[in-house]
């Protein structure tokens, strides 16, 4: 009996190897405790279910070769045997028990949000990600960076096709993070394997999740729910780093935050607010409105030479902090800032042509939004 | 011992339970219509069972031709053949069509020529339903493919139809889509009910409930299925119509309405809804695997038991579709226990099976071929259903490649190929001619390779992190994409020879005799094959038979 469990966990292991090669065969061990014990329940399971295999095929198997009718094989003619049914009821019955003892202990386990270190707000939108880190004042938006051109088979595609962002979100190892997540519009879910975290956003809802990280370094994920035509193409990349790292980082990101909020008292020149808002306008407005403002009809009307946006400058305002109630088009006031907004305002009125000379400061957006 | 007895007949009364002399001249005064009206008034059951396999299998080839769309673009990395938005209206109607007006009406169509001609009566209890039923499903899915058509496309958000992705978001055609769904669904419901008035009421005189061979069985649990949850699919069509077209806020949070409420209200339908396509299947191959082994089924009460065990525990197991959604702890630990549960009937069906090939005198026609790649491959696909199970696990597996494994495993080698087993078995009885056997070995062996060449390489797309639904992949997923594609194509290809079988089937072959398989006992081999227009006119006398011991 000694040779097959050994060899049972030398593939075991051997599987458990691979997960270091991104082209695996397996779910990934991971690199949380959550995703190692989900990872032992996946192995045992899949163990159980080749064992019962063996032993019902075995059986199959052999008496369809034993038993054949051109051999000569007479048919017996029996029909029941109720001590072996008892007994095939009740051996799966207690095999499903011995399963179930180690799943709850360990959903129990991913379901103990208490006591995080730091809380992390996740927005699902159509079709990138926004980050909160909550307190702190930080907060940025993360999109697909891989190129149009990539996708189109016109470059030569990189080793993380569809798998890059331009702004990762950034977390500390060894400190328990609570994930806050919803989403702005349809339903997402944000999954990153290595995790072991998968968990829908949905818009009205606040889901809660949580991940402590053993070992730095960058993970990547993709959205797991349909989502609508971009599904594919809003990936998550999660950069883990020791925490003296990330603490560097956060101030950082603090200071620039800040720098950002002075500017919106001052007064902005034409040339700046298009170059801000063309950057803007890439990030988030282009996946729907197309990066030249041409739209796709039906849903996502052009912006180029939209009449009544050239024509009416509250209306284009309302639209965009405000959002289009029963519509793809969501509010923008909470996660654009002041300079965003105004900036990406501007940039639509005087790109592509519709050149209304319009140029709306930061200040003037500040007070609409707090009206 | 005898009251235990799993059915078996003898088949004495053949002569005169079937078309004779008096009978034949009774209907020869009656005129028939001729043409397309014979067909559009037909109400013979066995006319109605041919319309629906019929039209089954010109939708199997609909959904195949829009999976291969799928699978063509998913061939290599990269956007190559189609747009996303097409991409998804493809997967959309891949599902619709193969759930709803494939895999469905051919499970009706076996069940209109074989109930009655099983228990022993004329026809189906209420025969202008019956011709109702089915005309409506050509309207139905004529009006669902026509929205691919319309201005913004067709359907778009998964044959699951998650609001508000559906409602808030979707395209105009959505109603449309609403509509054709709410005849379907009407026309499932009035084939329910004329199966369920059938068996209860028609059986031959003398056929107790516990002597009706498992296909009536598991048709009859079946039915009973499809009217408690076709009414909840078209109370959530309806909330999502009423929220598209009347300003209500069912399911959307903008207006306190609740997003998750539509999954609830779904998989309420839907779980009980993968039974409803599996149940049957079951029956099929229980007939099946007796004849060829030439050894009564064994354990034929515990089959009934297991049926209806599976049947009940459908309506307690819903929210494991919704492991990820945020559900309490108390409802995630629930949905896992019950879940796991309907691993034991289902168990007990297959070592059932398994049980009844022991010490049988086993031969391996096309049918028997279907019926033991269907016992192994379902069992496999039980094997990843437990998987799934588990609810800690399936935080990872959920929404990957892995679980578009599981479920085709359960419905292409599981409910299609008991489809096809049931077509190869029947079809004698329906053409007096044996399906030719070496093309009819050919087809099955192609369908075995493309089926797993298609499948069995999505586990591990799924477990190595690829979700389902996207139109372009990462890169580490090109290989496994590569063979499944491969196998898809092959696979869709393979199922020409069938429709070249059942041709020639029609047009010719070896005669077949009334009992056409040696080891078959059922009544529908009393009858002459092929089956007289009209049969049964005169109740046979239904004669358990002797124990064999």
């Amino acid at each position: 009996m000694r040779l097959p469990w050994r060899w049972l966990l030398s593939v075991t292991s051997a599987a458990t190897l691979s997960q270091a090669h991104a082209s695996s065969w397996n779910m990934p061990v991971g690199v949380t405790d959550i995703s190692r014990d989900i990872f032992g329940l996946h192995m045992t399971i899949f163990w159980v279910c080749v064992v019962i295999g063996v032993i019902v095929f075995g059986v199959m198997f052999y008496s369809l070769f034993r038993y054949r009718h051109s051999k000569g094989a007479k048919a017996a003619q029996f029909h029941e045997h109720t001590s072996v049914e008892v007994l095939w009821t009740a051996i799966p019955i207690l095999i499903l028990v011995g399963m179930a003892v180690p799943a709850t202990a360990t959903l129990k386990n991913m379901y103990d949000t208490s006591e995080a270190d730091l809380d992390i707000m996740i927005t699902g939108q159509q079709w990138r990600w926004r980050y909160e880190y909550l307190g702190e004042d930080v907060a940025f938006t993360s999109n697909l960076s891989t190129s149009r051109e990539q996708i189109r088979g016109e470059a030569e595609r990189g080793e993380h096709y569809l798998l890059d962002v331009d702004e990762p979100l950034v977390l500390p190892i060894n400190r328990k993070v609570r994930f806050l997540m919803t989403s702005d519009d349809v339903i997402h879910s944000w999954w990153v394997p290595e995790l072991a975290v998968k968990q829908d956003t949905i818009p009205g809802f606040i889901n809660e999740n949580w991940v402590q990280i053993n070992e730095p370094g960058i993970y990547r994920g993709q959205c797991a729910e349909l989502c609508g035509v971009n599904h594919g193409f809003m990936p998550i990349v999660v950069h883990a780093m020791e925490e003296a790292d990330y603490e560097i980082w956060l101030a950082e990101r603090k200071e620039a935050a800040e720098q950002e909020a002075m500017g919106v008292d001052r007064e902005w020149a034409l040339e700046e607010l298009m170059a801000r808002g063309e950057t803007v306008y890439q990030s988030i407005c282009s996946s729907c409105h197309q990066s030249e403002g041409q739209g796709a009809m039906p849903a996502f009307p052009a912006l180029a030479g939209n009449e009544q946006l050239i024509d009416d400058l509250d209306w284009h305002l309302d639209r965009i902090i405000n959002g289009v109630s029963g519509a793809a088009m969501p509010a923008f006031r909470s996660t654009l800032n002041p300079v965003e907004i105004a900036s990406v305002v501007t940039y639509t009125r005087n790109a592509w042509g519709n050149d209304t000379g319009d140029v709306v400061q930061p200040a003037a957006v500040a007070e609409l939004i707090t009206q | 011992m005898a009251p235990k007895l799993p059915p078996q007949h003898s088949l004495q009364h053949s002569s005169t339970a079937v078309a004779g002399g008096p009978s034949q001249e009774h209907h020869a005064h009656v005129a028939h219509p001729k043409g397309v009206m014979r067909w559009l008034l037909t109400t013979n059951h066995k006319e109605i069972g041919s319309l629906y396999l019929i039209f089954s299998l010109t939708m199997f080839f609909v959904g195949g031709i829009f999976a291969l769309v799928v699978r063509a673009e998913l061939f290599q990395p990269g956007l190559q053949l189609v747009e996303p938005e097409f991409f998804n209206q493809m997967t959309t109607m891949h599902g619709l069509i193969m759930v709803f007006a494939a895999v469905m009406p051919a499970f009706t169509g076996l069940a209109n020529w074989m109930i009655p001609l099983q228990i022993g009566a004329p026809d189906m209890a209420l025969p202008r339903l019956n011709n109702f039923s089915f005309w409506l499903l050509p309207i139905a899915f004529t009006l669902l493919l026509s929205t691919l058509l319309m201005p913004g496309g067709g359907p778009n958000f998964g044959w699951t139809f998650y609001a508000p992705l559906s409602t808030t978001y979707a395209p105009a055609s959505t109603t449309f889509f609403i509509l054709a769904l709410h005849i379907a669904g009407i026309s499932s419901i009035l084939g329910a009910i004329n199966i369920i008035a059938t068996i209860l009421n028609m059986r031959a005189p003398g056929m107790r409930m516990m002597d009706m061979p498992l296909f009536v069985w598991t048709w009859l649990i079946t039915a009973f299925l499809l009217i408690a949850v076709m009414p909840v699919l078209a109370g959530v069509i309806t909330m999502m119509l009423m929220d598209i077209n009347f300003g209500t806020s069912f399911f959307d949070a903008a207006g306190g309405g609740d997003p998750v409420l539509f999954q609830h209200l779904f998989w309420f339908f839907g779980h009980p809804e993968v039974y409803i396509m599996i149940l049957p299947a079951f029956g099929i191959v229980s007939a099946i695997i007796p004849t060829f082994a030439r050894k009564p089924l064994f354990g034929y009460a515990s089959m009934v038991y297991a049926t209806a065990a599976i049947a009940l525990l459908s309506f307690l197991v819903w929210a494991h579709h919704m492991f990820i959604v945020g559900l309490p702890l108390t409802a995630e630990l629930f949905f896992m226990y019950s879940t796991m549960l309907i691993a034991v009937p289902t168990g007990v069906k297959v070592f059932n099976w398994v049980t009844t090939l022991f010490r049988g005198s086993i031969s391996f026609e096309p049918p028997m071929l279907f019926a033991l790649a269907f016992v192994v491959l379902f069992t496999i696909g039980g094997f990843s259903g437990l998987m799934l199970a588990i609810a800690p696990a399936d935080f990872q597996y959920h929404d990957t490649y892995f679980v578009v494994a599981h479920f085709h495993y359960v419905l292409v080698p599981g409910a299609i190929f008991a489809i096809m087993a049931g077509v190869y078995y029947w079809l004698p009885k329906w053409t007096g001619h044996y399906p030719n056997e070496r093309l009819a070995q050919c087809h099955f062996w192609c369908s075995i390779i493309g089926v797993n060449l298609t499948f069995f390489p999505m586990h591990f797309a799924g477990l190595a992190g690829m979700p389902r639904r996207i139109p372009d992949y990462a890169l580490q997923f090109a290989d496994f994409n590569l063979l499944s594609s491969i196998g898809a194509f092959f696979f869709g290809a393979s199922q020409l020879l069938f429709v070249l079988v059942v041709v020639l089937c029609v047009r010719g072959g070896q005669k077949a005799p009334a009992k056409a398989w040696e080891g078959a006992v059922d009544l529908e081999w009393s009858v002459p094959s092929p089956a007289p227009l009209h049969t049964f006119e005169t109740p046979p006398v239904f004669h358990r038979a002797q124990s064999h011991d």
